[in-house]
C-alpha cells in the first residue's frame, strides 16, 4: 500500500438539493405529492473533483465564492459523504473551520476548553495536561472563569486556534479563519501554522487571500463552480487564477 | 464486521463528547438558582405536591396510596416526554456544530436522552422522600427498580432517534408529537386506574402502550411489594429492543442525508 498520500479524493460529486425547492415539512410534502408536484431539482456543487496531497504538503484552495472550496473541505472532514467517487484520508485530522464552532455560550472559557476538545475527540486527561498551554498561548488567564458569551469575537477565535492547535493533527484544515483577531495574533498563528509544517504536518487551506495562500502554502487547488481548473504548484495557479480573474 | 468494529471505536473516541454534553446540560439547568443542585430534588417534589393535591381532592379514585400510585406514573411519563421531545431538536438543534466538524451524530441525540435519565433519577430520589412519607414499604424487590429503567431509558433512546432523524426532514413533526404525547398521556393510567376503563380500551393499552407496561412493573414493586410478573417484564424489554432497533436503523440510514437539511 501507498503510504505517502495524506488526503486522496477521487472523482468527487457532491449533490446538494436546490434550496429554493427545500421542503422540511410533512404538510407540504403531500400536498405537492398528490399534486404530482415533488420533483428533486439537482445541483452539483462539485463534479468530479480529484486531488492528491501528499504527507506534508500544504495546498491553498482558490476560488471564488461558491466554487465549491468549503464543499471540498468538508468532504476531506468527512461531514458530506460524496454522491460518488471517494474521498481516503491517512491520518488525524483537526479542522479549524470556523473557530468555536463547539462553544457553548453558557458555558466558562474553562468548561468550553473540556467541551470543544472532546468534540475534536480528545479525552479529558490530554485536555487536563495541555490545559495551561491552550490559555497561555489564547492569552486568556483572566478571563477563564467569565461565560463564552460576553467574549468579543476575538478572543472567542483565540481560544478556538489555541485548542485546535494544542493536539498535534497530521493534517490540518484551515478555512478563513485567521481573518479575525488582531495583528499580533495573526501573526503568532501564522508562527504556529509554520512549527507545525517544519514538524510535518500536511495543510489545507482555503482563502479568498491570493497572497496569503501563496505565503503559506506550497501547492494550490483551483476551483471554478465546482470544476478543477487547474492544480499545482502554487506560483502557477495563482498567476493563472489571477490572470482568470481580470 | 469491520463496519460494526469501526463504528464502536469512532463511540469509543468521542465517550468523553457524550459525558462532557450530560454534565452540560445538568450544569446549565440550575446554573445561577439560589439554591442550585437543590432544585432538582425541590422542583420534582413540588410538583409532585401540587398533582397529589388536585388529583386527591378534585378527582377521586378508589386507589389505596394514591399520592405513590400518582407519582410513579407522573415520573415515567415525564422522563420519556421530555427526554423524547428534547431528543427531537437534538439534530437540529446543534447544526452549527456539525455543519463544521464531524462528530457521530448520534452522540447528541444519546446525551440529552441520557441528561432526561439523569433528571429522573434525581426525581426518583424525590420520590423516595415521599415514599417515606406515605409509609410505603421499602423491600428488596425494589433493587429490580433499576432494570425498569432500563427498559424505559432503551425505549426512549429508540423513540427519540427515530423522532430526531425525522424532524431534519419534516419539521411540523414537533405539532404532530405534542398532539400525540397528549394523547399517550390520558392513554396511560397515571392518575386513573385501568379498570377503570372499558374493557377493550383495557385490552389495547395493555397491548399497544408499552408506558402501561413500566409503570406497573413499579407499581406492582412499591405498592405491593410484589415481584413483577415476568411477561410483562419481557414484553417491556421486546418493546424496548423493537423501539431501539426501529429508530437506530432509521437515524443511520438517513444520517448522511442530514448535513443537507439541516
Amino acid at each position: 500500500m501507498d503510504d505517502g498520500f495524506a488526503v486522496r479524493v477521487e472523482h468527487a460529486v457532491v449533490r446538494f438539493n436546490m434550496a429554493s425547492e427545500r421542503i422540511d415539512n410533512l404538510k407540504e410534502y403531500f400536498v405537492k405529492l398528490i399534486r404530482r408536484e415533488l420533483m428533486f431539482k439537482e445541483f452539483l456543487a462539485l463534479r468530479d473533483v480529484s486531488l492528491e496531497v501528499k504527507k506534508g504538503e500544504a495546498w491553498g484552495i482558490i476560488g471564488t465564492n461558491g466554487s465549491g472550496k468549503s464543499t471540498l473541505l468538508k468532504l476531506v472532514c468527512g461531514i458530506l459523504k460524496p454522491y460518488r467517487g471517494s474521498v481516503r484520508i491517512n491520518g488525524s485530522i483537526a479542522p479549524l473551520i470556523e473557530l468555536g464552532a463547539g462553544f457553548d455560550g453558557d458555558l466558562t472559557a474553562r468548561e468550553n476548553i473540556f467541551l470543544n476538545g472532546a468534540v475534536l475527540g480528545y479525552n479529558r486527561a490530554f485536555m487536563q495536561e495541555h490545559f495551561d498551554e491552550i490559555v497561555d498561548f489564547a492569552e486568556l488567564w483572566d478571563f477563564l472563569d467569565m461565560p463564552i458569551k460576553n467574549y468579543s469575537s476575538g478572543m472567542a477565535a483565540r481560544l478556538g486556534f489555541a485548542i485546535a492547535t494544542v493536539v498535534r493533527p497530521d493534517i490540518l484544515i484551515c478555512d478563513e479563519v485567521l481573518a479575525v483577531g488582531d495583528y499580533a495574533f495573526q501573526q503568532k498563528c501564522e508562527r504556529r501554522m509554520g512549527e507545525m509544517r517544519d514538524r510535518g504536518t500536511t495543510l489545507l487551506y482555503v482563502s479568498h487571500s491570493i497572497d496569503s495562500v501563496r505565503c503559506v502554502c506550497d501547492h494550490a487547488l483551483w476551483l471554478d463552480k465546482g470544476v478543477v481548473r487547474m492544480a499545482g504548484d502554487v506560483g502557477e495557479v495563482g498567476d493563472a487564477y489571477i490572470r482568470g480573474l481580470q | 464486521m469491520i463496519k460494526m468494529k469501526a463504528r464502536i471505536d469512532i463511540f469509543k473516541r468521542y465517550l468523553p463528547l457524550f459525558g462532557q454534553l450530560v454534565i452540560k446540560d445538568i450544569k446549565l439547568k440550575y446554573r445561577r438558582s439560589f439554591l442550585g443542585y437543590l432544585w432538582s430534588i425541590l422542583n420534582p417534589l413540588m410538583i409532585m405536591g401540587i398533582m397529589v393535591l388536585v388529583f386527591s381532592n378534585m378527582f377521586r379514585f378508589s386507589i389505596e396510596n394514591y399520592p405513590v400510585y400518582l407519582i410513579i406514573g407522573q415520573t415515567i411519563f415525564n422522563f420519556v416526554s421530555e427526554s423524547t421531545s428534547q431528543a427531537m431538536w437534538s439534530i437540529t438543534g446543534n447544526a452549527a456544530l456539525m455543519k463544521k466538524i464531524y462528530v457521530p451524530k448520534y452522540i447528541f441525540t444519546l446525551s440529552r436522552v441520557s441528561s432526561s435519565c439523569v433528571n429522573m433519577l434525581f426525581a426518583l430520589g424525590a420520590m423516595a422522600i415521599v415514599f417515606l412519607f406515605c409509609h410505603a414499604r421499602f423491600t428488596w424487590n425494589m433493587l429490580f427498580i433499576p432494570v425498569i429503567l432500563v427498559q424505559v431509558y432503551f425505549f426512549a433512546l429508540g423513540l427519540g432517534l427515530f423522532l430526531a432523524s425525522g424532524t431534519v426532514f419534516f419539521r411540523d413533526i414537533q405539532y404532530i408529537y405534542s398532539a400525540f404525547l397528549t394523547a399517550w398521556m390520558y392513554a396511560t393510567p397515571i392518575f386513573y386506574p385501568i379498570d377503570q376503563l372499558p374493557i377493550r380500551l383495557q385490552w389495547l393499552i395493555k397491548h399497544f402502550n408499552p408506558l402501561y407496561a413500566y409503570v406497573t412493573q413499579f407499581r406492582g414493586i412499591v405498592l405491593e411489594g410484589m415481584f413483577p410478573d415476568p411477561r410483562l417484564v419481557f414484553y417491556g424489554f421486546v418493546m424496548a429492543f423493537i423501539m431501539l432497533s426501529a429508530g437506530s436503523v432509521t437515524f443511520l440510514k438517513t444520517q448522511d442525508q442530514f448535513i443537507l437539511y439541516i
